[in-house]
């Protein structure tokens, strides 16, 4: 059963058997507006926590989208090269970002849970 | 549009965007809707369709009158302002000594002693000043205006405007008038389609408001879809692609200038001018074509293809009507054509870029 965190840069993480995978929250999808692009990273880069992992685009600009937490990427979201707007419609389920083998599974409880999450958010 | 810049100002129909669920950003020291709950994708796809309702109130309007007005206007802006027919609008600029850009404009007279001035928001300040630094020679006056500004745009602009009791049927585009007293009207625009912008009363504003939102047709459009409308259509933002630092030659402008004009000067930054054109411009403003999906923003450095910089990306985002992501910029004269391939740099990757030429989505200006 997986566990989903959350970060104060509006991103999501869930975790099932050691890999994350990452997302960015409705809140912060609505924050970007209509997305038209996102710069997927190449399977296997390394991330430490904090570095750029994705940048998403919208009309007016662009946006980076940091690692949550340090791991190894094994899978990106290609469906978002042919539409970007899975973000905006599905920011949970189909507009997630990357997977990440998590190499220091101690930083997630460094993380937010949802309650805290949504009480950031108002 | 950085979130550190701050905003003073709040438009009089801040409540008013405010229901409609706007959300704001601060421009020009403003602060401002930048996308209503629609999206700008589909705000942008609805001006060009049917018709977008703008407030840019924050855009300065100057009244100026008197029998020097005519003599005023043609020495600050690159305009012969006395040939103007009533009702007549013209595209023009203040310009420096050293014929950068100060601000661009329009300039509509009204009557034979009475002109309207539209000025940018960011600029208002200083074209102001700068005006009045010349106003003493000049049997002339200048009152800025305190004004609602609207800006209705699209292909059944005219339509609703009419159903909303205002009839605009007579007026041809870059032509203007006061329909009403204190009413400004003009059919122009920045979003290369037909359209009109009235300056009026706040009240008559509420009241225009809420007959046009009545209508399915009209809807709120935020800056961010007018900016991507402006920049698909091949307009200049001043601050971002014409500056002080460019000059009309450079920007590829020099339409707005009557022929006899260039020559004979007779304008501030008139003899730095007719320099300029005799010697050529080193750069030119350009359309750029990124390929593929990834927008090439402002800011962002070009390379010909043999590597050697190229110019530089002032206005970038996606072009939604035109389906790909829109840019210009300034490239080195010789790589102005249109077909030129270049290499935009974008976060260490590189992007192709080919030079097209503007607009990006055909204007549709209802011409008299």
């Amino acid at each position: 059963m997986a566990t989903t965190y959350f970060t104060e840069d509006h991103e999501w993480l869930s975790v099932e058997n050691g890999v994350a995978t990452v997302g960015i929250t409705d809140y912060a999808q609505e924050q970007l507006g209509d997305l038209v692009f996102v710069e997927l990273p190449e399977k296997g880069r390394s991330l430490a926590k904090g570095e750029t992992a994705v940048v998403v685009e919208s009309v007016k600009a662009a946006s980076d989208v940091y690692a949550p937490v340090n791991g190894e990427i094994t899978d990106v979201n290609e469906a978002l090269s042919g539409e970007p707007a899975l973000v905006n419609t599905s920011p949970r389920e189909n507009g997630w970002l990357w997977k990440m083998k998590l190499s220091d599974e101690g930083q997630l409880s460094g993380l937010l849970d949802e309650a805290a999450y949504k009480k950031l958010v108002g | 549009m950085g979130e550190t810049e701050t905003a003073n100002k709040t438009l009089p129909l801040e409540d008013l965007h405010k229901a409609a669920g706007a959300r704001f950003g601060a421009f020009a020291g403003w602060s401002m809707p930048i996308t209503y709950p629609t999206g700008v994708l589909k705000e942008h796809l609805h001006t060009r369709s049917h018709a977008g309702l703008f407030d840019i109130s924050h855009m300065r309007l100057f009244d100026v009158k008197g029998p020097g007005a005519a003599a005023f206007l043609s020495r600050l802006c690159p305009l012969d302002a006395g040939a103007l027919s009533p009702s007549q609008s013209k595209y023009t600029f203040l310009l420096a000594e050293d014929a950068g850009i100060i601000d661009d404009l329009i300039v509509t007279r009204l009557a034979e002693e009475r002109f309207i001035v539209v000025a940018n928001a960011g600029n208002a300040a200083e074209d102001e000043a700068h005006m009045r630094r010349f106003l003493g020679d000049f049997d002339c006056t200048l009152e800025p205006l305190d004004r609602v500004f609207l800006a209705i745009q699209g292909p059944e602009t005219e339509a609703a405007l009419a159903k909303a009791g205002i009839d605009g049927g007579n007026l041809a585009f870059m032509h203007g008038m006061e329909p009403r007293p204190g009413w400004f009207m003009s059919r122009s625009g920045y979003t290369g389609e037909d359209g009109f912008e009235i300056a009026l009363l706040e009240r008559d504003a509420r009241q225009l408001v809420e007959r046009l939102l009545a209508d399915e047709r009209v809807q709120w459009i935020g800056l961010a879809a007018r900016d991507s409308l402006r920049l698909e259509s091949g307009l200049c933002l001043h601050g971002q692609d014409i500056d002080k630092a460019t000059d009309p030659v450079a920007a590829g402008l020099m339409w707005a200038i009557a022929k006899p004009l260039r020559e004979k000067g007779g304008f501030i930054g008139g003899q730095a001018l007719a320099k300029k054109v005799a010697a050529g411009a080193s750069e030119k403003r350009v359309g750029l074509k990124p390929e593929g999906r990834q927008p090439v923003r402002a800011g962002t450095p070009l390379f010909a293809e043999d590597g050697t910089p190229a110019g530089r990306v002032t206005s970038g985002g996606f072009g939604p009507s035109a389906g790909h992501p829109v840019a210009m910029g300034y490239v080195k004269t010789a790589l102005a054509q249109p077909g030129t391939r270049l290499t935009a740099e974008v976060r260490g990757a590189k992007v192709p870029v080919t030079v097209s030429s503007l607009p990006f989505t055909p204007h549709r200006y209802r011409k008299g």
